[in-house]
C-alpha cells in the first residue's frame, strides 16, 4: 500500500448522523485512515455542524453550535477529515462566512482550513488500496455538496476505480439532488419526496449490486425511501466499503441475497 | 396575481400530482441544459465568461444610481421620453396615460417580465385597452389565460398537442394540427394584422446603455423588432437594475444570456433602440417612452448582501437546472419569477409574510449557484431570506422581518444548540431514545413528514461516541 510517511495526526470529525445511525461509517474510516498509518483521534467534545440550523433560518444557533466544534478540535493543527461531502463543505467552507465580522473569525478560519473531505483525504494518502473483496457492480451517488463545495466526488471516484474488484457504475442523473436538504425533507416533504423517488428510481435502474455514498445523510434518505417504496436498495458508506474489502471482511456471498436490506440503521 | 390569497403547499400539491408537469418539464429542462452545456464546453473559458458577467453587472451595481441618472439624460438627449415608477401601479398609470394619449385601444407587447410583475394585461384590459402578446410563447398561454410558467420560456409546460387544441378552439377559422410549422404560421398571420394596425408597441429591456442611451432587445422570433418598430408609439419597460455602462460590455453579457438560456451563441435578433424615427427615416415609432421601475429593488440595493440578485440577467439558467423546479414547473410558485432567482426576489418585493415561504422551496444543493452566469450566491440569499423569515420581528430592510416566526420552533432551535453543545448529553438522550423505542425512532414532529415517503431512521446498538470508546480509539 502506498502509505504516507511520516505517519502523522488525523482527527476525525464522525458526524451527528453516523453517531446516531451509521457508526459503522465512522468506525470504517478510522480504521482506514488507521491502516494507511495515520494516528486517528476522535475528540469526544464534537456535536453536529450546526448546518441543520444554518439552513433553517437560525444562524444564532448554528453560530453557537459551530463555535463548539472549533473549540473541540482546537489545540493541534492536525487534519480534521470529515466522511461527509456536506458537513465538510459546511466546517470548510459555510463557518467563515457565518462568523464574518466576528471576534472568533481568526479562530474559525484556522479551523476551517484544516478541514479535508475523507474521500479526498484518502486518495492522497492512499490512492490505491488492496482489495480482498469479490465482484461488484457499485453506482456512485454524490452529495451536492461533494459535487460542488468540497469538490471531491472525483477522488471518491478514483479510489473505487483503483480497486480490481469492483466496477463502477454512474447514476443517469448524479448532478441531481436526491431531495433530502437536511431539514427540507421534513419542511417541504412533498417536494422532497418526489425527489427521492427519481433517485431510487435512478438507483434501481443502475442495476448495480450497492449504492455507495460518502454522505449519510443521502445514503439514509434514498435507502429508507426505496424501502418504502417496496424496492429496497442495498446502500453503504464509502469508507465501509472500502474498509470491507481492504480488510477482507467484504462479503463472498452472492450479492442478490442481501439485495433486500437497506443498510442503516445496524 | 393575489398575494395574499397564495396557498403554497395546496399548489405545489397540485403541481406534484399533475402527470404533464413531469414529462414536459424534464424533456424540455432537459433539453436546455443539454444546449447550454454544449456551448460553455471549455470550463475554463465558462469561468472567465461567469467572473467578467458578474464583475461587469457588480460594477454597474455600484454605481447604480449615477448610471440611471446618466441613462436617462442620455435617453433624453436621444428622443425618448424617460419616466419613473416607485410601484407596479404607478407603471401601470404611466402605460395607459401614454395609450390613451395616442388613443391606442390595442399594444402589440413584445415579451417583458416586467409588465407581468405589473400585471399589466390585466390592468390594460380593466381600462379597454387590449393587450396582445406576440413573443409565440406569450400568445400561447395569453389564449390559455394562464401566467408564464419560465421567465425565457414562457409556454414551457404545454406540449404541441395542447397547443393545437387551443389553436383551433381559440382562433376563429383554425382547423385542428399539430405541425408545428403550420402552428406558427397560424399565430403570425394573426400577429402581423396586429402588427400591422396597432397604434402602439410594449417591449421589455435586455440591457439599457447608460453611456449611449440605447435600449438593447434579444429575442429569436422577430416579433420584438415588429412590436419596437411598426407601430407609432413604443413603450418599453425595465427594472432599474437593467442599466449597463457601456455599449462594449454588451458582448460578454449577451453571450451569457443567449448561452445560459438557450445554448445560442447569439440570438436570431438584437435590437438596439436608440431613439424615435429621425426626419429622413423611413420607419421605427415616432414616440419611444422608457418605464424605469423600481418595485422593491432600491430596498434590495440597499442590502449589502441581497443586492447581488439585481446582478440577474433573466437568462432562466437556474431554473432550467433546479431539481425543485423542474417537478414543480414555474405556476406552483405563485409568482411572476419562479425558480430559485424567484425564490430570492420575491419575498424581497412582495414581502416575507407573502411569499417567504418560497425561500424554502430549495433542497440548497447548489446546482442553481453552479450555473448562473453572473455568479449570484443563490443558495447563500435562500439561506439569508430564511433567517429573515425566523429573526426577531423588527426593523429590517427586508419587509416582514420574522413573519414566519413562531415560539415552538424557535424553542426547539435552542434545546438542539444546547443539546449539540453538549456530547454527552446527546448521547444520553440517544441511548434513552433508543431504549424505549427499541431503536426505532417514533414518527411524530418532523419525523411524521419524514416518514410520508420514508421508512423511519433506525438508531444504532451503539452510537459511534459509544464505540470510540469501546474499541480503543484516541479520544483524549
Amino acid at each position: 500500500m502506498n502509505r504516507p510517511s511520516p505517519a502523522g495526526k488525523v482527527l476525525l470529525f464522525g458526524t451527528c448522523l453516523a453517531d446516531a445511525v451509521f457508526p459503522d461509517a465512522g468506525m470504517a474510516s478510522i480504521r482506514l485512515l488507521e491502516n494507511c498509518g495515520f494516528q486517528v483521534a476522535y475528540p469526544l467534545e464534537q456535536g453536529c455542524c450546526g448546518q441543520p440550523a444554518y439552513n433553517s433560518g437560525f444562524p444564532d444557533e448554528a453560530r453557537a453550535v459551530a463555535l463548539a466544534q472549533v473549540k473541540a478540535f482546537a489545540g493541534s493543527d492536525a487534519p480534521v477529515v470529515v466522511p461527509s461531502g456536506s458537513c465538510a463543505g459546511m466546517l470548510r467552507h459555510h463557518y467563515p462566512a457565518l462568523f464574518e465580522g466576528r471576534p472568533e473569525l481568526f479562530e474559525v478560519l484556522a479551523f476551517s482550513a484544516r478541514v479535508r473531505e475523507f474521500c479526498e483525504f484518502l486518495a492522497e494518502a492512499a490512492p490505491t488500496l488492496p482489495d480482498s473483496g469479490p465482484p461488484v457492480r457499485a453506482v456512485w451517488h454524490s452529495s451536492c455538496h461533494a459535487l460542488r463545495e468540497t469538490g471531491s466526488t472525483p477522488a471518491a471516484k478514483a479510489l473505487l476505480r483503483a480497486l480490481p474488484g469492483v466496477e463502477l457504475v454512474e447514476l443517469a442523473r448524479e448532478w441531481e439532488c436526491c431531495g433530502f436538504g437536511g431539514t427540507f425533507s421534513v419542511k417541504r416533504p412533498e417536494i422532497s419526496a418526489a425527489m427521492v423517488r427519481d433517485k431510487v428510481e435512478d438507483v434501481l435502474a443502475a442495476r448495480a449490486d450497492v449504492l455507495l455514498t460518502a454522505d449519510c445523510g443521502c445514503l439514509l434518505n434514498i435507502t429508507s425511501a426505496a424501502q418504502r417504496m417496496g424496492r429496497p436498495v442495498r446502500g453503504m458508506h464509502v469508507a465501509e466499503f472500502l474498509w470491507e474489502r481492504v480488510s477482507g471482511t467484504a462479503s463472498t456471498q452472492q450479492p442478490a441475497t442481501r439485495a433486500g436490506e437497506a443498510n442503516h440503521g445496524r | 396575481m393575489a398575494a395574499d390569497s397564495f396557498d403554497f403547499p395546496a399548489a405545489l400539491a397540485k403541481a406534484l400530482a399533475d402527470p404533464q408537469i413531469a414529462g414536459n418539464f424534464k424533456s424540455a429542462l432537459g433539453g436546455l441544459r443539454g444546449k447550454r452545456l454544449a456551448l460553455f464546453a471549455d470550463p475554463a473559458e465558462l469561468a472567465r465568461l461567469r467572473a467578467t458577467g458578474k464583475a461587469l453587472k457588480g460594477r454597474t451595481l455600484s454605481r447604480l444610481p449615477e448610471l440611471l441618472v446618466q441613462l436617462e439624460a442620455n435617453c433624453t438627449r436621444n428622443g425618448i421620453r424617460v419616466h419613473w415608477a416607485e410601484t407596479t401601479e404607478e407603471a401601470n398609470r404611466i402605460v395607459l396615460s401614454i395609450l390613451r394619449a395616442h388613443g391606442a385601444d390595442t399594444v402589440v407587447k413584445g415579451k417583458s417580465m416586467v409588465s407581468e410583475e405589473m400585471g399589466l394585461n390585466h390592468f390594460l384590459e380593466e381600462h379597454g385597452v387590449t393587450p396582445v402578446e406576440t413573443d409565440l410563447g406569450e400568445f400561447i398561454i395569453q389564449l390559455a389565460h394562464q401566467p408564464p410558467s419560465h421567465i425565457t420560456a414562457p409556454a414551457l409546460h404545454m406540449n404541441r398537442k395542447q397547443v393545437a387544441e387551443l389553436f383551433s378552439k381559440c382562433i376563429p377559422d383554425t382547423p385542428y394540427t399539430e405541425d408545428v410549422l403550420e402552428l406558427n404560421a397560424i399565430a403570425r398571420r394573426v400577429l402581423r394584422e396586429k402588427f400591422r394596425t396597432a397604434k402602439a408597441g410594449l417591449s421589455g429591456v435586455n440591457f439599457a446603455v447608460a453611456e449611449t442611451g440605447s435600449l438593447v432587445l434579444v429575442e429569436n422570433e422577430g416579433n420584438g423588432r415588429m412590436s419596437t418598430h411598426c407601430p407609432d408609439v413604443h413603450i418599453a419597460l425595465m427594472g432599474l437594475e437593467k442599466v449597463v455602462e457601456k455599449l462594449e460590455h454588451l458582448p460578454p453579457l449577451m453571450r451569457l444570456l443567449t448561452g445560459s438560456a438557450t445554448g445560442q451563441l447569439l440570438s436570431t435578433y438584437v435590437n438596439v433602440v436608440s431613439g424615435p424615427r429621425g426626419p429622413h427615416e423611413l420607419d421605427g415609432p415616432r414616440e419611444v417612452h422608457l418605464v424605469i421601475l423600481d418595485n422593491g429593488r432600491s430596498n434590495m440595493f440597499q442590502d449589502a448582501e441581497l443586492s447581488g440578485s439585481l446582478r440577474c440577467i433573466r437568462c432562466g439558467a437556474c431554473l432550467n437546472n433546479c431539481p425543485v423546479y423542474s417537478r414543480l414547473g414555474g405556476h406552483a410558485y405563485g409568482s411572476v419569477y419562479p425558480g430559485p432567482i424567484g425564490s430570492v426576489i420575491t419575498p424581497q418585493m412582495e414581502g416575507l409574510d407573502a411569499k417567504g415561504d418560497l425561500s424554502f422551496a430549495s433542497s440548497l444543493c447548489g446546482a442553481c449557484e453552479e450555473v448562473c452566469p453572473v455568479m449570484i450566491p443563490l443558495a447563500r440569499h435562500l439561506r439569508r431570506i430564511r433567517s429573515e423569515c425566523e429573526a426577531a420581528p423588527g426593523q429590517g430592510l427586508v419587509r416582514g422581518r420574522g413573519a414566519k416566526r413562531c415560539a415552538v420552533k424557535t424553542l426547539g432551535w435552542r434545546l438542539w444548540a444546547f443539546v449539540e453543545r453538549r456530547p454527552w448529553l446527546r448521547e444520553r438522550l440517544l441511548a434513552l431514545a433508543a431504549r424505549l423505542t427499541g431503536r426505532w425512532t417514533p414518527a411524530v414532529g418532523p419525523l411524521a413528514a419524514w416518514s410520508q415517503a420514508r421508512t423511519l431512521p433506525k438508531l444504532a446498538r451503539k452510537s459511534l461516541r459509544q464505540r470510540v470508546r469501546e474499541e480503543g480509539v484516541r479520544h483524549g
